[in-house]
């Protein structure tokens, strides 16, 4: 301790965290042992244990990934059945300078595991579609951005970025700034995959297949969804599906911005429940770190993301209901979602995208009547919901239009890697809040709504009762009282001082300044943590070099898998089913391109 | 305008009292855009006034703005917020939204516009007849906002003509709604001369 410490009139409250040790998860050691239990089990050649980390992390060779993923798959103890992630990160100072990272969920043990495939410019990978059919469009994404080829890949070409971009953006030597234009004579046409119960002989039929184009700028496409569909008759008998079109690179404006300018960008993820990606990003670099937000700024946290997560809800029921010609249950949800939206404006000033936490907690208190305007809205969100569903669970012609429709099996739906809602229809009972909690979850009596069918009508049933376990939640958090206290962490390094002190002490300057030109700087390391978003688990995988700016941000998206599996719910169905299924499942551009 | 307590006691939002209502309309007087107060005779029953044809031409075009809300991203949410019942656009003529580019005449792009759907973009617009208006919202359509990356448009005027910006990230619907009353006034005042 430097006597700037001892005399300076910040109450010293422990060591800071600092970039000059790297990082040490806390789980390590725990993470280490497991690691090399799974290493035993499998019994694969070619994998080796990377130590230290905050999930059993396994190094596998580049040749043997599709058979360990297998193993891992196949094992009767472990199960690893559910693909979390894959993406890449990149080090240039390396030979072999990518990371491909896999990262895979254990739905019987709840665990997760972490892969990693060192590989350098031009070798390729196996491919792991035959494992994980989620898997494709997340080889293609990889190497979209990295330019890493993926062997035995069905249609490995370009996914986010447009077909004339040259070069791959998350590279360390891509100019972030470095635009491709794209004009309108070098859009590529689509051929959709037939699929496979659907392939016929040519010229085995008098009738002609039709190619219909759905999208982008289209009234039930949900902003930039474009669907390519082969009809036969009026049978869908193949799709594809063309993503892509909000892509704003949101991985790599987190490595040219520093930790907290990247938390608006969170919010721009799922922009419908934005404070729950708040919430996970900043809980990442917090884990980081190694701090934890006082508990008001915890409190705070809990009630605004279940607010916005009943605002996503609404909305996403609200346009699938329009979608099937239902529109006063739009005009009708939306009057509470206005009572939500102007309470996080109270909080923070702004109203769909607050960007209301910062690492460490809030950027602000709250306001004074913040607990009775929650609870008014507490009180009158139940008759809104209630009366929805009752306008339209026991209608004839909403029943018709969403049984069977758009069904994916509950095998499917985990091998393609779906997570919240749309899992939990199928009749998974996985939330994040519930399987690794945080913020408190687990001291709240809830239950996590379950339906059988992976239907539509399943979907709006988990959504509804959800959106019935988020009020029953706030009830209890209301009940309890905002705990007193500061709502930012008290540590000189993350939280900005406050201004008084700024402008008397010269410690406080010192500190203001460092944070606004430094930012914050955790140490070496990697982390990743989840939370359970309006669409499933939003993971944020952080790599930290110590400087100002993260080095590698990666941003599970929940619903890119979904939206992957469409092509799969829709075949064999009508062009009105299409449009049913799709309002159900919703999709966020915004979180699916990032 | 003062800001007041609202009355219906289950709403948080608070509520502006209300302006008196106007004193033309208990006269009579009907006022167009740029044309004096006439006062309306009435002439065995019947009522009249005399203006130019481009004046009342313009008034009906301002008054019945059909938007295609070209919505990407989360300015998309924010223009339902401004056509649903509490913010409520049709009040001023803009109720039905037409996502077929062949009905609209008021294209309001909200979100961010990447290069990939450039092209569309363009090519909707191409597709709407004249006399059509373009409102940039947000500030990822008018400049990029904060993605100044590879991907993204750094506003749409690179590809097609604005006629009003609404800033804001997102501008909220009130915002916007004053963007499309903006438009209004320069449709009526004659200031867009087309087709």
């Amino acid at each position: 301790m430097s006597t700037l410490t001892k005399l300076s009139a910040i109450p010293y409250t422990g060591p800071a965290p600092t970039n000059r040790q790297p990082y040490v998860p806390a789980a390590a050691e725990a993470m280490d042992a497991r690691g090399q239990e799974i290493l035993a089990k499998i019994a694969q050649p070619g994998v080796t244990l990377e130590a230290g980390q905050d999930l059993p992390t396994l190094l596998v060779e580049t040749a043997r990934i599709a058979d360990v993923l297998r193993a891992l798959h196949d094992h009767p103890e472990l199960r690893f059945t559910l693909p979390l992630d894959l993406f890449g990160a990149d080090y240039p100072n390396r030979p072999k300078r990518f990371d491909i990272v896999y990262q895979l969920y254990s739905l019987s043990n709840n665990e997760r595991v972490r892969l990693k495939v060192r590989v350098g410019e031009n070798e390729n990978v196996p491919t792991s579609v035959n494992v994980y059919q989620g898997y494709d469009w997340y080889e293609r994404e990889v190497f979209d951005m990295y330019g890493v080829k993926f062997d035995g890949h069905p249609n490995l070409r370009r996914i986010l970025t447009h077909e004339a971009f040259q070069g791959h953006p998350l590279r360390k030597d891509y100019d972030p700034a470095q635009r491709w234009l794209l004009s309108e004579a070098g859009v590529a046409a689509l051929v959709p995959k037939i699929a496979p119960q659907f392939v016929r002989e040519e010229g085995d039929s008098d009738y002609e297949r039709v190619t219909l184009n759905l999208g982008p700028s289209h009234p039930a496409m949900h902003g930039t969804l474009r669907v390519v569909v082969t009809l036969d008759g009026e049978t869908i008998v193949g799709s594809e599906q063309e993503i892509g079109y909000l892509h704003r690179c949101f991985e790599k404006m987190s490595e040219t911005h520093t930790y907290q300018q990247v938390i608006p960008f969170t919010d721009r993820l799922n922009y419908c429940s934005a404070v729950i990606n708040n919430v996970g990003y900043c809980m990442a670099v917090e884990k980081m770190l190694g701090i934890a937000a006082p508990a008001r700024a915890d409190y705070v946290r809990l009630i605004l993301s279940e607010f916005y997560r009943i605002a996503d809800h609404i909305v996403c029921i609200g346009t699938n209901l329009v979608d099937l010609g239902a529109l006063t249950n739009f005009w009708y949800l939306f009057q509470p979602r206005e009572e939500i939206i102007a309470l996080a404006e109270s909080c923070s000033g702004a109203r769909l995208l607050p960007t209301y936490l910062r690492v460490g907690g809030l950027a602000v208190d709250v306001p004074a009547d913040f607990l009775s305007n929650a609870q008014k809205i507490v009180n009158m969100l139940p008759k809104y919901i209630d009366e929805v569903e009752a306008l339209i669970m026991k209608n004839r012609i909403f029943r018709e239009r969403v049984e069977g429709v758009g069904v994916l099996s509950q095998a499917d739906a985990i091998n393609f890697g779906f997570t919240g809602p749309c899992l939990r229809a199928t009749g998974v009972a996985f939330d994040v809040r519930k399987a690794n909690p945080y913020l408190g979850y687990e001291t709240y009596d809830w239950d996590v709504p379950v339906a059988e069918g992976g239907d539509t009508y399943a979907r709006f049933l988990v959504r509804f009762e959800e959106m019935r376990q988020s009020l029953r939640i706030l009830q209890q958090a209301i009940h309890r009282g905002l705990p007193a206290g500061p709502v930012m962490v008290d540590n000189p390094y993350v939280a900005l001082p406050p201004k008084e002190k700024v402008y008397n002490e010269m410690e406080s300057l010192i500190y203001h300044f460092k944070l606004i030109m430094h930012g914050i700087q955790p140490p070496v390391g990697e982390t990743y943590f989840q939370v359970e978003g309006g669409n499933g688990e939003v993971g944020f995988y952080l790599v930290s070099d110590g400087t100002k700016n993260p080095y590698r941000v990666r941003a599970r998206p929940p619903c890119f898998p979904i939206f992957e599996a469409y092509g799969k719910m829709i075949a064999g169905q009508t062009i009105p089913d299409a449009i049913a299924a799709l309002g159900s499942l919703n999709i966020i551009a915004g979180e699916l391109d990032r | 305008m003062s800001v007041e307590k609202n009355e219906r006691t289950d709403s948080i939002i608070p509520r502006k009292a209300g302006l008196p209502p106007g004193e033309g309309a208990e006269k009579g007087l009907i006022t167009l855009p740029g044309e004096s107060e006439r006062e309306v005779e009435d002439l065995a029953g019947a009522t009249y006034l005399t203006t130019k044809l481009e004046s009342v031409v313009n008034w009906a075009r301002g008054n019945s703005l059909w938007p295609l809300p070209f919505g990407t991203a989360c300015c998309a949410i924010e223009f339902m917020s401004m056509v649903s019942s509490h913010y409520d656009i049709s009040r001023f003529g803009a109720e039905t939204v037409r996502f077929s580019p062949r009905q609209a005449d008021l294209m309001i792009v909200a979100g961010t516009i990447v290069d990939k759907i450039a092209p569309v973009l363009k090519k909707i617009y191409d597709q709407m007849p004249e006399p059509k208006y373009v409102i940039a919202m947000g500030a990822c359509a008018t400049s990029g906002g904060f993605y100044r990356a590879y991907h993204v448009v750094q506003g749409i005027d690179e590809i097609i003509p604005v006629d009003i910006w609404v800033p804001g990230c997102p501008p909220t619907p009130d915002g916007l709604m004053y963007g499309i009353l903006k438009l209004r006034d320069k449709i009526q005042r004659g200031e867009i001369r087309r087709g």
